[in-house]
């Protein structure tokens, strides 16, 4: 065996050791909350708690609204941006990469101060206004992953051509956007919307700073005051993003077998 | 369209225009007008006159302290991310190991980097807190007590090998393309010239390879620097780094000045933004050779 290679295996085995340990770690540890023998118990306590199903429902509820809002506003953005204003595309591109500039917590501050109940527009001076603010916080911080992702799945599709052809057959824009846009770019959109679903289900910064119900802060909370229920919501939560991420390969693996060129 | 009449070009133009507007209007609204408020509110005083008495009182002792041991944990988490990430990916391209690993690997990456937050603190704490898996096991096997050497998880280096749970994998996904970018005729030629595996490496690999790993490890840092779940649900308050004295200010004022809060979140952008206009132009020196 050539020294090269060598050297590539003992890479491998620091990777697997690093990325491995803490997750057997975290899962062994969950398993230890009866005295002396592996039980399920951290998992039980955790499904029983009302507040686990309420934080989770909360969240998932929010992931689904950011998805179909940021979609709404994505999809016809960069479609038109394609289309008509290419002159516009690095703006666009350039705004949709601020979110991973600013750190979250300098944005949701700046909502605190421009939003609070004695400003003009008091998002969060009812609890159906902060919501509404967590969502778009939610899409803001989605914004560089479902930009990226509709666009990438746009460049495949000849935008012009499935638009003009569209326009001959007499079609208007929402059956334009809707029946003939979105379902090109559907690889796009789903991948953007799994990647969305998974930070928003962890997300902790903005939902805590505005106070809201949501399962980050609720990790947190059960960190500060439970032993071994921390190690099977962590367990969940990796299963969570192990879920998003496979579907992910899923849709693009299964859209690279279906080609959607007109 | 040629003989379309002056009125038809301007109401097209503005209708061109007028499709990018929710856009604009919700990144006006939600991104930039909150961003810059901050920004502007940063220069007054609480009477609202114009002072630069913010950004100097930033450089009080406890303010630069938590500035201080932020930027060594993500300058600490970015190298060291940076290093085993190269080394990852150098692996899997090039070490010759089988293609299914490269695949694997990848997909954790993928994964592994969007593992961050509340959930990547337990893992840690499960595995290197007091009772955790390694800690007991090196305890009850190998006789060796991790506490009693002043290791802790909570700390700066507790929090450094933490992050980095999410920095390889982030440096593996940026490294693998670029190292794919290598050319075989490369190596081929400098092979035929006569050049050892570590001319290679310093002469060809290198200036090729340095816009690529010095953007990726500027991004890690700045991917570190305002991350705060992690470090809020492993060390509490206890470690004082800029995103959690900035979040107990938005909490409760413990500043004492709100415009100082301002200049808080004007020097993490700063130091973020620095960062990332580095490594764009960094990354667009790299892109010259992976045509």
């Amino acid at each position: 065996m050539k020294a090269h290679k060598i050297f590539a295996w003992i890479a491998i085995a620091i990777g697997a050791i690093y990325f491995f340990v803490p997750l057997i770690g975290t899962f062994e540890f969950s398993l230890r909350m009866r005295r002396g023998v592996y039980s399920f118990d951290a998992y039980q306590s955790v499904f029983t708690d009302a507040q686990f199903r309420a934080t989770f429902g909360f969240s998932m509820l929010m992931a689904l609204v950011t998805i179909v809002v940021g979609m709404l506003l994505i999809v016809p953005t960069a479609y038109w941006v394609r289309l008509r204003l290419p002159q516009m595309r690095p703006v666009v591109e350039f705004i949709t990469l601020l979110p991973l500039v600013i750190p979250a917590i300098v944005i949701v501050f700046g909502y605190l101060r421009l939003y609070n109940s004695s400003s003009w527009i008091p998002f969060t001076g009812s609890t159906q206004g902060t919501n509404i603010l967590l969502t778009f916080s939610y899409v803001t911080l989605a914004l560089p992953y479902m930009y990226r992702s509709v666009d990438t799945a746009m460049r495949t599709i000849d935008v012009r051509t499935l638009t003009e052809a569209a326009e001959i057959l007499g079609a208007k824009w929402p059956t334009i956007m809707f029946r003939c846009i979105f379902p090109n770019v559907m690889s796009g959109v789903l991948s953007g919307a799994f990647i969305t679903f998974a930070i928003v289900m962890g997300e902790f910064t903005m939902a805590a700073l505005l106070n809201r119900p949501a399962f980050g802060p609720y990790l947190q909370l059960v960190g500060a005051n439970k032993a071994y229920e921390p190690s099977a919501l962590a367990v969940i939560a990796f299963a969570i993003t192990w879920l998003s991420m496979g579907l992910i390969q899923l849709v693009s693996r299964f859209s690279k077998l279906t080609p959607s060129r007109p | 369209m040629t003989t379309a009449s002056t009125s038809f070009i301007d109401r097209r133009t503005v209708i061109d225009w007028l499709g990018i507007v929710p856009f604009m209007l919700f990144a006006l609204a939600f991104l930039i007008v909150p961003t810059v408020y901050l920004i502007v509110g940063a220069f007054f005083n609480p009477a609202g006159e114009f002072t630069f008495q913010n950004i100097a009182d930033l450089f009080s002792p406890s303010i630069l302290g938590a500035y201080w041991i932020s930027i060594r944990v993500s300058v600490a988490s970015a190298l060291g991310g940076a290093l085993i990430g190269f080394f990852l990916a150098w692996a899997v391209v090039l070490g010759g190991v089988p293609s299914w690993i490269r695949s694997s690997l990848l997909t954790f990456s993928g994964v592994a980097s969007n593992f961050a937050g509340v959930p990547l603190a337990f893992a840690f704490l499960a595995t290197l807190g007091r009772t955790g898996l390694v800690t007991v096991f090196m305890r009850d096997w190998l006789g060796f007590n991790l506490y009693s050497t002043g290791f802790n998880l909570l700390s700066f280096f507790g929090l450094t090998i933490t992050y980095m749970f999410f920095q390889i994998p982030l440096m593996v996904l940026i490294l693998t393309p670029a190292l794919d970018g290598l050319k075989k005729e490369w190596r081929e030629a400098s092979e035929i010239l006569g050049a050892s595996t570590w001319q290679y490496w310093r002469m060809v690999v290198l200036p090729i390879l340095w816009p690529s790993l010095m953007g990726a490890t500027l991004l890690l840092f700045a991917n570190a620097f305002g991350a705060i779940a992690t470090a809020f649900a492993l060390t509490g308050a206890s470690l004082n780094i800029v995103p959690i004295l900035l979040y107990a200010q938005i909490r409760g004022d413990v500043l004492h000045n709100p415009n100082l809060g301002y200049a808080l979140a004007l020097g993490m952008i700063v130091i973020t933004g620095i960062s990332n206009i580095l490594y764009i132009w960094l990354r667009s020196r790299a892109e010259r050779w992976q045509k």
